[in-house]
């Protein structure tokens, strides 16, 4: 086992270098960022479906929510917004927001008083509906003055590594309640409904222009180590200053990914760790044996989206820009589940080799796809079958294919994921 | 009067519409899911890739000089939905079947779907590129106002030609699905084995049989709504992966398995998703006359902002979910 994730990462480590000297330094510098931040999710992941057995088909919400976090913990303050009547006119929102959230409370506790069954519901369903009306009485108004007095809230000019973990700090917040409501789903029903709630996110960031800016997007974001043109200033050439940045970005990227490697390979080594593949597999003896499933669901839920929050957040602040409708299923849900698939579920270094493989398979089929036609069309046309015509967005189509052909190639004959699982049998 | 007009056109006819497409998809979700045990989420390219079959179709009609009363994309439907049945027996037969044999859990099939998603979407997008395209390039939509001065109304009633036969049709096809499925041989064997596959084989149903059958079913109904929905607006590569959500919230809503509550579901999203977003100042706004100065409508008040229309099938969903966790219809789980 240990020979081969050796082999399989010694492979990994040459495809690199292959493509470090076919697309050059600086692209291949980036990628790797990426596909450490994209290691991290997968971790995150790994954790909800290879430790729980949990389907969260959502990654692109809470990729979202981070990604909005690091926006909002360290864009520059905007002084229009804070010199205007904008925080006065949120604060009463937020105030119709507690009122409303007070009134379901109550008429959730109504049957104190001896309100019961069909009325009950009733009175909830009513408070809901009253808790809305209010709520978007007083939001309405002062997102409309926001958006044409100051554009949007702007940020609060906070360091980027802060911004990362209130992208955890805020995914778990979202993570609790959808856990809380949808955790108690099977299988299927779970994965459409988490799919609907991260289109609910997407709706909500996408068109809350006053907090997001919506597709207006926002840019730049700073960047938490030092940006090239600071390399620049102090006498570097271009190419050896974007290096030095992008390396400097990579270190401080690999450095949190070892982290949570480290606190989690540790915690599923320890008897956490064996409750959790118990409960996976047979949730009914465990619970039986006095294991609280859904709480412990609930926490692995949120652990793992802890996790896709932060790398959501490492994405954005490394592109420098947070443009809400870049977000897709195919490249923020679908994908990390065929990095999770191909890499092996339930592995925390099959999760970190499958993320690396599969990212780098992803920008490199592009190019590829465009050499591959350009030489048929040459062909083609040679033949006088004339040339393909658009081989530029063509190609660009291509991914999404690749995509799809590994993943079903790996559920075919690798099932179980390049490094799989190591059941160990202790005592 | 012109208020109620007014109300019959945003809501009770683009409901309708809308309610339909949904509803023929969601039955072909809601059959695999009966049949086979797992969510099928290729159904949305099997939708896109019907309505892609209608059009090359059509646009060979319109190559040979072919012109037809109604529009051609109806005229070539039947032969749309015949290719696009053996396109889904291909795809099971290429894809699932092997890991069905191999014993795979029903979330292994999901996530082989997602697979069949991604590589069909591929192709759709390298031959038919990231555009879109119209069935109305070559013959124009007809659109059908009725004068309803006789109601005291000062505006007409307003449907398209394609929004009508579309509704013709869609009520035809479900008709002729409830007879199928109550009368022949097939279709109860497949309501059977819905509801227990074990106790349908032993009983001497042809489960093999009656598995194709399903694929020929759902991959014709998928057809048949994607190339609806780009009759209606615009025929795009992502046509239908937009709106497969909606489409899995309204067979979930039913019930997954059952194939009246997935139609039931369909028009209750479609219908719900219009009335949401439904400005009622336009209705209410004769209130404004009786109203103090200080009570008068806004311009716009709507349940939900336009931009929000998709998320209403999701509110639906999760609160049919957690209220009903399988569904009105009492579905099957995997």
């Amino acid at each position: 086992m240990i020979r081969r994730s050796l082999t399989l990462f010694a492979g990994l480590f040459v495809l690199i270098l292959v493509i470090g000297w076919a697309m050059g330094l600086p692209f291949t510098s980036s990628r790797l960022v990426e596909a450490a931040a994209y290691s991290l999710i997968a971790l995150g992941l790994n954790i909800q479906w290879g430790y729980g057995g949990l389907f969260n088909f959502g990654i692109m919400g809470f990729l979202m929510l981070g990604g909005f976090a690091v926006t909002f913990i360290s864009y520059p303050v905007n002084p229009q917004f804070w010199g205007s009547d904008g925080p006065w006119m949120l604060g009463r929102a937020l105030i119709a927001f507690a009122a409303g959230a007070l009134l379901v409370y109550g008429a959730r506790q109504s049957d104190r008083v001896g309100i019961r069954g069909g009325w009950k519901t009733f009175v909830t369903v009513l408070a809901w509906f009253v808790a809305y009306c209010v709520y978007r009485s007083q939001i309405d108004p002062a997102a409309a003055y926001i958006e044409a007095n100051a554009g949007f809230v702007g940020g609060l000019g906070g360091h980027p590594v802060l911004g990362w973990l209130f992208g955890g700090v805020l995914a778990a917040a979202v993570a609790f309640v959808v856990g809380k409501i949808a955790l108690g789903l099977r299988t299927d029903y779970l994965a459409i409904a988490t799919i609907g709630i991260s289109e609910i996110i997407r709706a909500l960031i996408k068109n809350m222009d006053w907090l997001t800016r919506g597709t207006l997007t926002v840019s730049p974001i700073p960047w938490p180590t030092n940006l090239p043109q600071a390399y620049q200033a102090s006498g570097s050439s271009q190419f050896e200053s974007l290096i030095l940045a992008r390396g400097g970005f990579l270190l401080l990227a690999i450095a949190v990914l070892a982290v949570a490697l480290f606190l989690i390979s540790r915690a599923y080594a320890g008897p956490w760790g064996r409750m959790m593949r118990a409960i996976r597999d047979n949730h009914i003896a465990s619970a039986s044996m006095g294991k609280n499933v859904t709480a412990r669901q609930l926490e692995i839920f949120v652990f793992g989206s802890v996790l896709m929050g932060i790398g959501g957040a490492m994405l954005v602040s490394f592109t420098q820009i947070f443009d809400p409708s870049s977000y897709q299923p195919i490249n923020h849900t679908f994908l990390i589940w065929v990095m999770i698939i191909v890499g092996g579920a339930g592995n925390n270094w099959g999760a970190v080799f499958g993320a690396v493989l599969i990212w780098l398979v992803w920008v490199v089929s592009e190019p590829l796809a465009k050499v591959i036609f350009d030489f048929v069309s040459y062909w083609s046309s040679n033949v006088g079958w004339g040339a393909i015509p658009e081989i530029e967005s063509r190609s660009a189509q291509m991914r999404v294919f690749v995509l799809g052909l590994v993943i079903t190639i790996a559920l075919r004959w690798a099932p179980k994921g390049l490094i799989p699982e190591a059941v160990r049998r202790e005592g | 009067m012109t208020e109620f007009i007014f109300f019959i056109n945003q809501v009770v006819i683009a409901g309708a519409v809308l309610g339909c497409i949904y509803a023929l998809g969601a039955v072909g979700i809601t059959l695999v899911f009966g049949i086979l045990r797992f969510a099928h989420f290729a159904h949305s390219e099997l939708m896109t890739s019907g309505a892609f079959f209608a059009f090359l179709l059509a646009s060979a009609f319109a190559a040979w000089g072919i012109v037809t009363p109604i529009p051609t994309g109806f005229v070539v439907l039947p032969i749309a939905m015949v290719a696009s049945a053996i396109f889904a027996l291909g795809v099971d037969k290429g894809f699932y079947a092997p890991l069905r044999k191999r014993g795979a859990k029903p979330v292994i099939l999901l996530i082989a779907s997602i697979g069949v998603t991604l590589m069909v979407q591929g192709l759709i997008r390298l031959f038919f590129g990231a555009g879109s395209y119209s069935f109305f390039e070559t013959e124009t939509k007809d659109v059908f106002r009725i004068d309803t001065s006789f109601l005291g109304s000062t505006r007409p009633l307003v449907i398209t030609e394609p929004q009508l036969i579309m509704i013709v049709v869609t009520v035809i096809t479900v008709l002729a699905l409830h007879f199928f499925l109550t009368r022949s041989r097939l279709g109860k064997g497949m309501r059977a084995m819905a509801d227990n596959a074990d106790l349908a084989q032993v009983s001497g149903i042809n489960t093999a049989l009656v598995v194709r059958v399903t694929w020929v079913v759902a991959g014709a109904l998928a057809c048949m709504a994607g190339t609806m929905l780009a009759l209606d607006v615009t025929l795009k590569p992502d046509l239908a992966f937009n709106i497969i959500i909606p489409i899995f919230a309204a067979a979930i809503v039913g019930g997954l398995g059952q194939a009246y509550g997935a139609i039931a579901g369909g028009l209750l999203i479609g219908f719900a998703e219009s009335l949401a977003v439904f400005n009622w100042t336009m209705v209410l706004r004769p209130l404004n006359a009786v109203l103090p100065e200080w009570a008068q409508l806004p311009a716009t008040l709507s349940l939900v902002p336009t931009e929000y229309k998709l998320t209403v099938a999701f509110v639906i969903l999760v609160v049919v979910l957690l209220v009903r966790p399988t569904g009105i219809f009492k579905g099957a789980s995997s």
